[in-house]
C-alpha cells in the first residue's frame, strides 16, 4: 500500500485519504458560455503527467494539495491550501 | 538413498523419531525432516506423477518448487513434500493420480503423448455441443489437490510490522547486509524461507570441513544475537508492493510488513537442463542433491553421474565424494573445464572428467533412473547421438546454471538487463529505497557474496541518512560464467521436459513458434509454461533461451514475463481472514432490542426496519406502527441523519453558497429544508436547516449522506476560507422523531416550556428541556403529522427514550422503524434522495424547484441549472396509484414503465397504504407520460404488466393541515 504524506499528520498509509479529484479553476459562471460551463463540470484530462489534487486525510479532516506525477505514480509534493508556492 | 552417519551441521534431529504414512505404507523420519527427504531416506524414488502425461517423478530441487511432488495431507490439498516438515502421524497422499503412485491408471497418457502435442486442448475441444462432455473429462483428469468443503473456517490474523531495513534472504550476502545495516544503527528484519538460515552456505559446500559452512554460521549466530537483528525463518516474502510493503507469509499468518529501505538477497533458482528423460526420478539438480547431504544427512544416490556447466558442478561432484557417494563420471558441457582445480582433483581420484560432452539420454527401469547415455557435442551445439557412452548410475546430478530469483525486483519496479558473460538477468536499475546483492545480483563466489552483501547493507543504511563507514564499490565480475547460455538438448523421441509442472517439451515450443506463438507473452498463454504451481522458477529462463534461439533473437530482446504478486501459493485462509466492516449503533440500539426491533443496515447503521409483535406478521406490525402514527403517536429513531453546526459571522452566507436555498433572512427560531446539488446541479443530499441564532446553524443532512457532505463542505470552507466554522455532530447528538396528533400532549407532559400552536408552530426551532434533558426541537413533518424531532447529547438519548414512552403509554404511544416512516412518507409524496432521485436526477425533474433560488449571487451548480432550467426536462418524478389487478402485489421498487415497447421510466417507490386503502407510489417518468391521470404500464419482474394512473402527491391530507394541528380545544 503506498504512503502519502499529510501536511499536518505525516506519513500515512493511502486508506486513510479521501481522494477528491482535480483541481480545476473554476470559470467565472456569469461570464462563462455554456458551453465552457459544461466543459469545466464534465471534461476531465486523463493525460499523464503532474496533477494537482484534492486529498483529505479522513481521520482528521484535514484537505490538501498533493501534486501527483500520474506517468511515474510518484506524489511529487503536499501542501495545504493557499501555500506550496 | 539411506540416512548417513551424523554431519555437523545437519537440520534434523535424530533423537526424536516421527512415524508416518503415505499412501498406507509406514515410514519414518526424523524430528526436522522435510515430507521428501524423509521418504529419500525411505528410499522411495517416486514422489508423484506428472500433471499431463503421469510419469513418475522424484526430486527435481528441494527449493519449494518441486511441484511434482504435492501430496494431499487430510484437507489440506496441495501440500509441497520438498519443503514441508515433517509432523508425527501425517496420512499422505499423492495428488493427481488414479489409484495410487505406482499403480497410477492413467501412466498410459504417457504413451499418448505424440498424440497431446501443444495446443492440443484449444484445437481438439472446442465444439459446442460436445464441449460440456470434453469439460467433465477433463475435470476429472487434470486438477491437483481435493479441495474439502466441509474443512472448518479458520480465523487468520494479520500482523502489522515495521522496520527500517527488511533484509529477504538469510544466505551469506543477506546476512552480510544485515548486519552492517544493524552496525549502522537500522532495525533489521531478515526473513528467509527456510526452516533455518544460511541459504547457500548451509549446502553449497564441499565436505563437512568446508569453513564456508563456519563462516556463515558464524554470521546466523552474529544476527540472532545482534540487538537491532530480527532473524525470521520459516518465512516467505512473497510480493512487493508500493512504498517497499511487503507480505511475509508463515504458515499461520501474514505479515504486512512497512519497511523504509529493502535489500533483496533471494538469490538464484538452480536450473535444469533439457534432455530427454530429464524428468526420471533420479535426475536431480545439483543443489536438491547437497540440500539432502548436507540439511538431512540423506545420501542422494550411491552412484552418481554429474552434468555440470559451473564450478558448482565441479564443487558438487567433490561433495558427494566426500560423503561415500561414487561418482561414476562428469560430463562438462564446456570445452575448458569451469574449474580447473576440482577437474585435477577428480583426475587425481580417478574420475572420468568428459569435457565438451553432454546427457542425450537419462534412461529409467522400474520407473526409476538406471543409466545416463552421454554424448560429445558437435561445434554447433548438439549432441553427437553417434557417439554415445553408457554409464550405469542411480543419480544423476544437474549443475547448468541458475536463474535470479528476481521476481520481487520486478515487482518493486527494477528494470533488469541480460548480462552475456553470466548469461544471467541482473538488476540494472534499482527504484530508491531497493537495493539488491549476491547471486540475484550476479555475484557467485562466496568472498565476493559476502562483499556483495556489505555493500547492498551500507547502501540502505546510508538511503535511511544514517552514517556508516566502509566501501560500497561494486564486487568484481565473476571469474567464471556460473550458467550455461543454451543447455538445451533435441532429441528425436522427445521426452526431454522444459517444464515439469506442465509437461511442456522442446518440441512443444518448436511447433508454438511455427504456429506463430513467437512472443513471449503469447508463448507462455498458448504453452502454458510457467503457469503451473512453480510459476516458471525452473522453466521460464529455459524458455526464454529456447524462444531467443528459435526467433534469432537476443535474449534481451525477448525478455521475461512479469511475476505478480504472490509469486508464491499462499492459502486463501491467511489472505480472507477476518472482515473489518464498520457497523454503527445508536446510542438506542439497546432499547431497540429489548423492543424486539428486527434490523437491517441503513449505510453504516443499525436501524430497526420495524419492531416485531408476537402472532404479527411483518407487514401486519409494520401497518400498525403506520396506524399508530397516523390515529395516535409514534417514536422514531433518527440519530441517524447527520447533524452539523455551523456559526460565526459567515454562517448564513456560507449555507447560501452550499444549498440551493436562502437562509440568509431566516430568523432565529426557525426551520427550513435545505437541497444540496453538486456542480453539475445533480441532487445530492437534503436536510433541515434550523436557525439557532445569528451566526449560529443547526442542520441535519441524510443518513447516506452525512459523512461525504460533512467532508465536501469543509473541503469548500477550506478554499472559500469563510468566517465560519464548520462541526460535524452526527456522532456526538442523538434523535427521535416524536410524531402522531398525540405527540404535542406526550410532549407537554415532559417540559414545562409552552409548546402550544401559538408559541411553538410547525417549521418552529426551539432550545428547551424534555424530560430535564437539554434538547434542540425542530417542529416538522416528514410522516405527515403534528411531529417534533427532538436531538439531545447521546449519553442521554436512552434517558428521554424511556421518558417520551412512559409520558406516551397512555395515549398509545408505539415505536417505529424505518419500513413504517417509509410509507408514511410516501403517503405524504415525499421524496428520499438516493431512492427517488439518482446519480441524474436534478431538482426540476424532481419536482423541488420551489426549494431552487436561482436568484442568489452564486450557490454550487447554479449556473448549470441555469442551464439545465432552459433545457425541457428529461424526465419527471410523479405520484402513482396502482389500478388493482392480478400482478399488483409483484410492483416493486426500480420496476420499468414500459411505453411503446420501450422503456419510459421506472418505479422508485411503491407500497401498500393501509390509511388509503390502494397501493401507491412514486415514479420518474417520461415527460410525455407525467400528465395526472394518465394510464402507464408497469412491467414486473415476471414480465407480467400493471396499470397504474399518474397522481399529483401528496396522496394524503394534501394542504398538510395535520402537521399544523392545534391543540385540541
Amino acid at each position: 500500500m503506498k504512503l502519502l504524506h499529510c501536511p499536518v499528520n505525516g506519513p500515512r498509509p493511502v486508506s486513510e485519504f479521501f481522494y477528491w479529484g482535480e483541481i480545476r479553476a473554476m470559470p467565472d459562471p456569469a461570464r462563462a458560455s455554456d458551453a465552457e460551463w459544461a466543459d469545466y463540470v464534465f471534461n476531465r484530462n486523463g493525460a499523464p503527467g503532474v496533477k494537482r489534487e484534492w486529498w483529505c486525510h479522513a481521520p482528521s479532516g484535514v484537505w490538501f494539495v498533493a501534486e501527483r506525477d500520474t506517468a511515474r505514480d510518484a506524489v511529487v509534493r503536499t501542501y495545504l491550501w493557499g501555500e506550496g508556492l | 538413498m539411506k540416512r548417513l552417519a551424523p554431519l555437523r551441521g545437519e537440520w534434523i534431529d535424530r533423537s526424536r523419531r516421527l512415524v508416518f504414512e503415505l499412501e498406507g505404507r509406514r515410514h519414518a523420519g526424523f524430528a526436522g525432516d522435510t515430507i521428501t527427504s524423509a521418504l529419500c531416506a525411505a528410499d522411495v524414488r517416486v514422489l508423484g506423477r506428472s500433471f499431463k502425461y503421469h510419469r513418475p517423478r522424484g526430486v527435481l530441487s528441494l527449493a519449494n518448487h518441486d511441484v511434482n511432488a504435492l501430496l494431499q495431507w487430510d484437507d489440506r490439498p496441495n501440500v509441497r513434500a520438498d519443503v514441508t516438515s515433517l509432523v508425527e502421524g501425517m496420512r499422505l497422499f499423492a495428488v493427481n493420480t488414479d489409484g495410487g503412485l505406482d499403480r497410477d491408471r492413467r501412466r498410459f497418457l504417457d504413451r499418448l503423448s505424440p498424440l497431446l502435442p501443444v495446443g492440443f486442448y484449444y484445437k481438439a475441444f472446442h465444439d459446442r455441443r460436445w464441449f460440456p462432455r470434453w469439460e467433465a473429462m477433463f475435470r476429472a483428469l487434470t486438477g491437483l489437490g481435493r479441495v474439502d468443503v466441509n474443512t472448518p473456517r479458520k480465523r487468520t490474523p494479520k500482523r502489522y510490522d515495521f522496520c527500517d531495513v527488511l533484509v529477504i534472504g538469510a544466505g551469506p550476502s543477506g546476512l552480510s547486509a544485515a548486519l552492517v545495516a544493524a552496525d549502522a544503527g537500522a532495525r533489521v528484519v531478515i526473513v528467509d524461507e527456510n526452516a533455518r538460515a544460511g541459504g547457500s552456505g548451509t549446502y553449497a559446500l564441499v565436505g563437512d570441513d568446508d569453513p564456508v559452512a563456519a563462516h556463515t554460521a558464524e554470521r546466523v549466530a552474529r544476527c540472532a544475537d545482534h540487538p537491532r537483528v530480527s532473524l525470521r525463518t520459516g518465512t516467505v516474502a512473497a510480493g512487493c508492493y508500493a512504498d517497499h510493503w511487503v507480505p511475509l507469509v508463515e504458515s499461520d499468518r501474514i505479515t504486512k510488513m512497512r519497511a523504509r529501505a529493502l535489500v533483496v538477497a533471494t538469490g538464484a533458482f538452480e536450473q535444469p537442463a533439457v534432455f530427454r528423460g530429464n524428468d526420471v526420478p533420479g535426475v536431480m539438480l545439483a543443489s536438491a542433491a547437497q540440500r539432502l547431504l548436507h540439511r538431512y544427512g540423506v545420501a542422494p544416490m550411491t552412484r552418481a553421474v554429474v552434468l555440470a556447466a559451473n564450478r558448482d558442478g565441479y564443487r558438487a561432484a567433490l561433495d558427494l565424494l566426500a560423503h561415500g557417494i561414487d561418482v561414476a563420471a562428469v560430463a562438462d558441457l564446456n570445452q575448458s573445464p569451469a574449474d580447473d582445480e576440482a577437474c585435477r582433483e577428480l583426475a587425481s581420484r580417478g574420475i572420468p572428467v568428459r569435457l565438451g560432452h553432454g546427457v542425450y539420454e537419462a534412461r529409467a527401469g522400474h520407473d526409476v533412473l538406471r543409466d545416463a547415455m552421454l554424448a560429445p557435442l558437435t561445434p554447433g551445439g548438439a549432441l553427437n547421438a553417434a557417439r554415445t557412452e553408457r554409464i550405469a548410475c542411480d543419480g544423476l546430478v544437474v549443475s547448468v546454471g541458475w536463474a535470479p530469483a528476481a521476481n520481487l525486483l520486478y515487482q518493486a519496479g527494477a528494470r533488469m538487463r541480460y548480462d552475456e558473460v553470466l548469461a544471467q538477468f541482473v538488476p540494472h536499475a534499482l527504484p530508491s529505497g531497493v537495493f539488491a546483492c549476491g547471486r540475484v545480483n550476479g555475484v557467485y563466489a562466496f568472498d565476493a557474496k559476502l562483499a556483495d552483501g556489505e555493500r547492498a547493507g551500507l547502501e540502505a543504511a546510508r538511503a535511511l541518512g544514517l552514517r556508516a563507514a566502509g566501501n560500497t564499490l561494486r564486487v568484481s565480475v565473476e571469474p567464471q560464467r556460473p550458467s550455461h547460455p543454451y543447455p538445451i538438448f533435441a532429441h528425436p523421441k522427445g521426452k526431454n521436459f522444459v517444464d515439469f509442472d506442465e509437461d511442456l517439451q522442446l518440441q512443444d515450443f518448436a511447433n508454438a513458434v511455427q504456429e506463430g506463438f513467437d512472443n513471449i507473452e503469447l508463448l507462455k498463454r498458448y504453452t502454458t509454461v510457467g503457469m503451473g504451481p512453480s510459476q516458471g522458477k525452473h522453466s521460464n529462463m529455459n524458455a526464454v533461451r529456447i524462444l531467443a534461439r528459435l526467433t534469432g533473437q537476443p535474449i534481451e530482446a525477448v525478455g521475461t514475463t512479469t511475476a505478480r504478486p504472490f509469486f508464491h501459493p499462499v492459502p486463501l485462509a491467511h489472505l480472507a481472514g477476518r472482515g473489518f466492516t464498520v457497523e454503527r449503533e445508536t446510542p438506542l440500539d439497546s432499547r431497540h432490542e429489548a423492543l424486539g426491533a428486527v434490523f437491517m443496515l441503513a449505510a453504516p447503521w443499525r436501524r430497526p426496519e420495524y419492531y416485531a409483535v408476537p402472532g404479527n406478521r411483518r407487514l401486519e406490525a409494520i401497518r400498525e406502527e403506520v396506524l399508530a402514527v397516523r390515529t395516535a403517536v409514534g417514536l422514531i429513531d433518527v440519530g441517524t441523519l447527520g447533524k452539523i453546526e455551523v456559526s460565526g459571522e459567515d454562517a448564513a452566507a456560507f449555507l447560501e453558497r452550499v444549498y440551493t436555498g436562502r437562509f440568509a433572512n431566516m430568523s432565529p427560531g426557525t426551520t427550513r429544508y435545505g437541497l444540496m446539488v453538486d456542480e453539475a446541479g445533480t441532487i445530492i443530499d437534503d436536510g433541515v436547516v434550523a436557525r439557532l441564532g445569528d451566526q449560529r446553524f443547526y442542520f441535519t443532512t441524510t443518513t447516506s449522506g452525512s459523512a461525504n457532505v460533512y467532508r465536501e463542505l469543509t473541503r469548500l470552507n477550506t478554499m472559500w476560507r469563510m468566517q465560519c466554522g464548520i462541526v460535524n455532530v452526527t456522532g456526538h447528538r442523538a434523535a427521535v422523531n416524536l410524531a402522531g396528533p398525540k405527540a404535542r400532549e406526550v410532549l407537554a407532559r415532559l417540559t414545562r416550556a409552552n409548546v402550544t400552536e401559538a408559541v411553538f408552530p410547525y417549521l418552529a426551532a426551539r432550545e428547551l428541556e424534555v424530560a430535564g434533558i437539554p434538547a434542540r426541537v425542530l417542529r416538522i413533518g416528514f410522516v405527515g403529522e403534528l411531529g417534533y424531532e427532538i436531538h439531545v447529547a447521546h449519553d442521554r438519548a436512552v434517558t428521554l427514550w424511556d421518558a417520551l414512552m412512559e409520558a406516551g403509554s397512555e395515549l398509545g404511544i408505539r415505536p417505529f422503524g424505518i419500513e413504517a416512516q417509509r410509507l408514511l412518507r410516501l403517503e405524504k409524496g415525499h421524496l428520499i434522495v438516493g431512492q427517488d432521485t439518482d446519480a441524474l436526477t436534478n431538482p426540476f425533474e424532481a419536482g423541488c424547484a420551489w426549494a431552487v433560488k436561482m436568484d442568489k449571487p452564486f450557490f454550487v451548480g447554479q449556473r448549470s441549472l441555469a442551464i439545465l432550467a432552459k433545457k425541457p426536462p428529461r424526465q419527471a418524478l410523479v405520484g402513482i396509484e396502482l389500478v388493482p389487478g392480478e400482478a399488483i402485489e409483484r410492483v416493486a421498487e426500480c420496476h420499468l414503465v414500459i411505453d411503446a415497447c420501450e422503456i419510459a421510466g421506472r418505479v422508485t417507490s411503491v407500497a401498500f397504504s393501509p390509511t388509503l386503502g390502494r397501493h401507491i407510489g412514486l415514479a420518474m417518468l417520461a415527460p410525455r407520460l407525467a400528465q395526472p391521470g394518465r394510464q402507464i404500464a408497469i412491467r414486473v419482474t415476471d414480465g407480467a404488466l400493471v396499470t397504474a394512473k399518474v397522481v399529483r402527491p401528496p396522496f394524503y391530507d394534501a394542504d398538510g393541515r395535520r402537521q399544523k394541528l392545534a391543540e385540541a380545544a
